[in-house]
């Protein structure tokens, strides 16, 4: 049932005469309830990558790749053709799936298990060659699916159930901070970091994923946008306290901003 | 005739690949096979075909997830280890019912084991390999003839049964030369329509979603059911073999692969010297043939299994006699080939075990 449905049950058929419809469920979304927990990033990703593909009228001509993680299931939301990858193979998969369709869009949606560690080869290989696809990394500094383990992207001291006493350098080594790696390759073409705790966090994105679908219509390359994101659940926190915390210790070690644009750009 | 080359087995492979309109190959070198990569890379690309060295032999095997859940014809080959490293996205190809090619070039394990010829992964091939029930339709061919033809017949099963399959050869059938006659094959006529196929949805309908997770445990077991009678399909009209001088044969060899012509090798001998022994060379290890084997073993006396392992399809002839004459194992390992006088030698003692008065199956 949509929003105005509901409202035609409560209101006046006058008073529901006067509404105007200023926002509603994009076609590429489906009608199905999101499973993400209260407060989390991927709902609002989900639903702003989806915006982005509706409004670039692109739907009829866009693959999308889900990863194993929390967004496994992307693929019950995102109303597209999609293929769900094994854990951190996305990018090879949709390396096949642009080689062979090279005038669709691809792009792979990841969280940062999947991405930065055992997809790790993967992710490099396929942005040193250049394919012309868009890779989002969804950036939580935790797994949440599994139960809140230690990420290769967890900060130095952060507390996971496999880093009980906060992560250390001696056991665990430093946080991997994959999209600067991967902006010096050059095979990719456009690498940034975006988030969503804001509204206008919301519209940076939105303006990013734009860009990214621009360029790989023109064939530029790999372009790779991490979403710096929240795991309330994973971190203990009230939806609140995690965007919070977020802006307080995951924006010093990984800054929101362009890493890296065209040439012709810069 | 069509056209006639001399060509290793890996080079008639990788041709044929091309001729049978497979429009990308994913791969990784690994010897004995490598020349299947570098025959694509030299030849494939102005024909049409997608050739990429991927950067590891997982990567590899999931860009043939990609590709074949984009409708395409998709081909890997690799060897031994490289198959191994392959294993958990056969069984997500397997499961997202995804049909393509996969090419062992068996070599010598375990571990590193060697780069010589090998039958070890006999069980790895048609037991799944990978985690939960699946299989592969798995083709073992004997001569750089059937490297070419079971390219066609691999890719044909493969899209009639929305299933992965195996071409499992080993390292010396890879590397040897000889005659090869390509025959005329117009890959339109034996692709099937992929509606299914994840390549941009259109208005007109649903989204296609090309996945192996089943949260649910009684949508997982449906899914199960479904494969299952789906191999119970494919036992029922796929199993290959040959059979030769078998009508009054007294003792039976079954062999697959090269090992099946040293095996022919070692009965003409015998039976040169008196003795009535028989060949069956499984064509498909699986679906293995079970019924013609049942069948002889109501008339054979003994049955000698000659592998270049320590004995694995001497489970499935085993199985497929169900105890009613006694079956012997005969295996050379680590990159040995076995010769036709020790086939010969071992088919003796497997006779001379299994005289009429002697005979007492346990």
């Amino acid at each position: 049932m949509t929003g105005l449905e509901v409202l035609e049950n409560v209101l006046t058929p006058e008073e529901h005469e006067r509404l105007e419809c200023v926002y509603e469920r994009p076609d590429t979304l489906t009608d199905t309830r999101f499973h993400y927990c209260p407060g989390c990033g991927h709902s609002v990703a989900h639903r702003v990558i989806m915006e982005v593909v509706e409004e670039l009228g692109i739907q009829e001509s866009i693959i999308g790749v889900a990863p194993v993680g929390c967004s496994v299931f992307a693929y019950q939301y995102m109303n597209i053709d999609m293929q769900e990858a094994a854990h951190g193979r996305a990018t090879a998969v949709a390396t096949a799936v642009k080689r062979i369709l090279p005038d669709r869009y691809v792009f792979t949606y990841q969280g940062d298990g999947d991405l930065a560690a055992i997809g790790t080869a993967e992710t490099i290989h396929t942005c040193n060659r250049g394919e012309n696809l868009l890779i989002v990394f969804v950036n939580n500094a935790i797994y949440g699916m599994t139960g809140g383990q230690m990420a290769p992207t967890t900060l130095l001291g952060m507390k996971t159930s496999t880093s009980p006493a906060g992560r250390t350098v001696e056991t665990a080594g430093f946080p991997l901070k994959i999209a600067d790696m991967v902006a010096l390759l050059p095979g990719t073409c456009y690498v940034t970091r975006q988030s969503v705790h804001t509204p206008n966090a919301v519209r940076q994105l939105r303006k990013a994923l734009v860009k990214s679908f621009q360029y790989q219509q023109e064939g530029k390359g790999t372009c790779f946008v991490e979403i710096v994101s929240n795991c309330p659940s994973g971190w203990k926190m009230t939806p609140l306290e995690a965007n919070e915390w977020l802006v307080k210790n995951m924006f010093p070690l990984y800054p929101p901003g362009d890493i890296k644009v065209p040439e012709e750009k810069r | 005739m069509g056209e006639v080359r001399l060509m290793k087995g890996n080079e008639a492979l990788a041709e044929a690949g091309i001729r049978a309109g497979c429009k990308a190959y994913f791969g990784y070198p690994i010897t004995p096979q490598s020349e299947v990569l570098e025959y694509l890379t030299a030849h494939a690309r102005e024909r049409g075909m997608i050739v990429l060295q991927a950067e590891s032999e997982v990567a590899a095997i999931n860009m043939i997830y990609g590709g074949a859940g984009a409708g395409a014809r998709v081909m890997t080959s690799s060897s031994s280890p490289g198959i191994s490293l392959m294993q958990e996205g056969l069984s997500y190809i397997a499961a997202a019912e995804l049909p393509c090619l996969v090419v062992n070039v068996n070599r010598g394990g375990p571990g590193l084991g060697t780069i010589q010829p090998s039958q070890g992964d006999y069980f790895q091939a048609t037991k799944g390999g990978g985690h939960g029930d699946y299989h592969l339709i798995v083709l073992a061919p004997c001569s750089v003839q059937e490297m070419a033809d079971f390219v066609f017949d691999g890719f044909d099963l493969a899209d009639r049964y929305r299933n992965p399959a195996m071409i499992l050869a080993d390292g010396a059938l890879g590397q040897m030369m000889e005659k090869v006659e390509f025959r005329a094959y117009e890959p339109s006529e034996h692709t099937p329509p992929k509606p299914w196929a994840t390549t941009g949805k259109p208005r007109t309908r649903e989204r296609n979603v090309i996945t192996s997770l089943h949260i649910e445990p009684e949508r997982m077991e449906e899914i199960n059911l479904h494969l299952q009678k789906k191999y119970r399909t494919i036992e029922e009209r796929e199993v290959r073999y040959e059979e030769f001088s078998t009508e009054d044969a007294e003792v039976l060899v079954v062999a697959y692969g090269l090992v099946a012509r040293i095996a022919q090798k070692a009965v003409e001998l015998a039976r040169a010297d008196g003795v009535r022994a028989g060949l069956l060379r499984p064509i498909t290890l699986w679906p293995f043939p079970v019924r013609p084997l049942r069948a002889l073993a109501e008339r054979v006396r003994g049955f000698l299994v000659v592998e270049m392992n320590a004995g694995q399809m001497v489970e499935d002839v085993r199985l497929s006699v169900e105890g009613k004459v006694p079956v012997a194992s005969y295996g050379r390992m680590g990159g040995i080939i076995p010769s036709p006088d020790e086939v010969l030698e071992h088919l003796r003692s497997t006779i001379e075990k299994n005289q009429p008065t002697s005979v007492e199956v346990s």
